[in-house]
């Protein structure tokens, strides 16, 4: 029962957060309520026993990808007047496209109809004595290996074009070489520095100043200095 | 007593013992935390030729109380131009994440509130949503030095969760199991950071980043930034931000001690060692590797910030991914892998 409502629960609070991330006016609350979402949505996949896909799901997109839009949309200095100025103008587009993808959607769903084999598959229970994180592993590093290895070149790909285009070389700019810094001669000392005692012992800093006769007592309640606090006992 | 165990069986029942056993763990947690802080000012006085606290209570012990009776009393400030409950809901976020996630850690065999499968990929997720607090925090201040803050904060955060990743992995690898309690008995002959010493190391290194501890601790650079994200707040929102500061890094080093230092295991399964129990020896190396936290923020300056991004992306990466591809070659070949 708990888990029922549970589930209704999570359901309700992703879908209520998946509208505010596309009606809030702020870039900000809404990539906050994207992670909410994200958040519900790994609670489902806990409530389907699925739990290293939870996990993943929080561990990749909240902590990684939600991190990097968060970052970006904070820097973005946006006029909110000048963002809905061509609202009505461009309104009866907007609901054209949306409605023929609606359609789409709905052509799609009505001729829907799930194979005798994927019906059997879900009422067959979860093998026993096999986490699910051995099961993942098993189909996408034993079974399909090579289209695992293949997805990861095309990622690959993708990051090195981005890198490409737009890494581009600055001139006048000044780098460090470390190399070069730690070749210097007579720049860097190091010193065996005697415990206990500081650099004073040293000789390298300069001596402490004598002491001073102690300047005239005034009366003073609750400020004397000989006798707590300081370090010099 | 049946009556008890009967009750205990019954969903309210479970409720009571849950509540019961979070209690248990978190009220040591906090005290730990509180005597962190104190034994933190102490171990640095006595490192630099200073006294440190030793005048409320006998050498200072009530010095922690004193301060968290302060930060009580002070008044909570929201800054004209701040975003309200966003800048109330950070710290509390940032503390919530700190506790949640003790929810896992094993002090003793068996004693992990909730011994889940997957128990080092929660510890992983919950240690990732950390940066959120401070992103969070610096954003809704509506202040330069805070947002400055935070955004160091963000980049530095994701980028040595990078190489923790790829050290967990390798641990992993060894120990056959996601599942914090097996990890450890997994170390039962010997522990990982014997056999796995460089990725101890960086691992440490990591931590002391992940947790914006010095010599990384760009995020709250005092000369530059005030006090970095937090630069806003003031009595319970401040006090809470440097409690999950700290219990971050007592979690930390739990989670190291877990991975590398074998847990609740004595060093070797012989009298003298076995005399003193589990919780003792996890507390005894935790406790250590805070010393270390301590002793590296006394001894190095701090990192400027484009060597810190040097370190994590050009060095660290690198270098523990080759060590987890020798890891893997190794363990496949000898045929240690584990089952």
């Amino acid at each position: 029962m708990i888990a029922g409502l549970a589930f209704y629960v999570f359901a309700a609070i992703l879908i209520a957060c998946a509208t505010m991330v596309v009606t809030s006016r702020n870039p900000v609350h809404s990539v906050l309520y994207l992670i909410l979402a994200f958040f519900n949505a790994a609670g489902l996949f806990l409530l389907a026993g699925a739990e290293f896909l939870a996990m993943i799901l929080v561990i990749v997109y909240v902590g990684a990808v939600a991190v990097l839009f968060l970052f970006v949309v904070m820097m973005l200095d946006i006029d909110f007047t000048k963002l809905r100025e061509g609202f009505q103008r461009y309104a009866p587009f907007g609901a054209i496209i949306g409605g023929i993808l609606f359609l789409e959607l709905v052509m799609v769903l009505g001729s829907w109809r799930f194979s005798g084999d994927a019906a059997e598959l879900r009422l067959s229970p979860a093998p026993a004595g096999i986490t699910n994180t051995e099961a993942l592993g098993r189909i996408l590093y034993t079974d399909y290996v090579f289209l695992f290895q293949i997805a990861g070149l095309i990622l690959l790909v993708a990051m090195m074009g981005a890198i490409v285009l737009t890494l581009r070389e600055r001139t006048g700019t000044k780098r460090q070489s470390i190399p070069d810094q730690l070749a210097r001669e007579g720049k860097v000392e190091v010193l065996n520095i005697p415990g206990g005692q500081g650099i004073r012992s040293l000789g390298i800093l300069r001596r402490l100043p004598k002491a001073e006769p102690a300047p005239k007592k005034v009366a003073h309640h609750g400020h004397d200095d000989d006798h707590h606090g300081g370090g010099h006992h | 007593m049946q009556a008890l165990q009967d009750f205990l069986a019954t969903p309210v029942g479970h409720l009571v013992l849950t509540v019961a056993q979070t209690l248990a763990l978190l009220v040591p947690v906090l005290i730990c935390v509180a005597y962190m802080t104190w034994a933190e000012r102490r171990i640095m006085a006595a490192m630099q030729l200073r006294k440190g606290p030793n005048v409320v209570g006998p050498f200072g012990m009530l010095q922690p109380f004193a301060d968290a009776l302060k930060m009580l009393m002070k008044e909570t400030i929201v800054p004209t131009g701040a975003s309200r409950y966003l800048f109330l809901a950070a710290p509390m976020l940032t503390f919530l994440l700190a506790m949640i996630a003790w929810s896992v850690i094993p002090v003793n065999d068996g004693w992990a509130i909730a011994d889940i499968n997957v128990g080092i990929l929660y510890l992983f997720a919950v240690s990732s949503l950390g940066v959120y607090g401070v992103i969070i925090a610096g954003w809704a201040s509506n202040s330069k030095y805070a947002f400055l803050g935070a955004l160091r904060s963000a980049a530095q955060m994701v980028s040595y969760e990078v190489s923790m990743g790829f050290v967990i992995v390798t641990v992993l690898l060894c120990a056959g199991s996601l599942n914090l309690t097996e990890i450890v008995r997994a170390q039962t002959t010997v522990w990982y950071v014997i056999p796995l010493f460089p990725m101890a190391i960086i691992f440490f290194i990591s931590t002391l980043a992940e947790t914006n501890r010095a010599p990384f601790d760009l995020p709250e650079g005092e000369s530059e930034l005030v006090a970095g994200f937090f630069v806003e707040y003031s009595s319970m929102s401040f006090a809470l931000f440097f409690l999950g500061e700290y219990a971050n890094i007592l979690l930390m080093c739990s989670l190291t001690t877990i991975l590398f230092l074998g847990g609740w295991l004595p060093p070797m399964a012989i009298e003298p060692f076995t005399w003193v129990p589990g919780p003792l020896w996890f507390m005894l190396k935790a406790g250590l590797l805070f010393f270390c936290f301590v002793w590296v923020r006394a001894t190095f300056p701090r990192y400027r910030y484009d060597q810190l991004m040097r370190l994590g992306w050009k060095v660290f990466l690198p270098f523990s991914l080759v060590w987890l591809i020798i890891t893997a070659f190794t363990l496949k070949l000898m045929g240690w892998l584990p089952a």
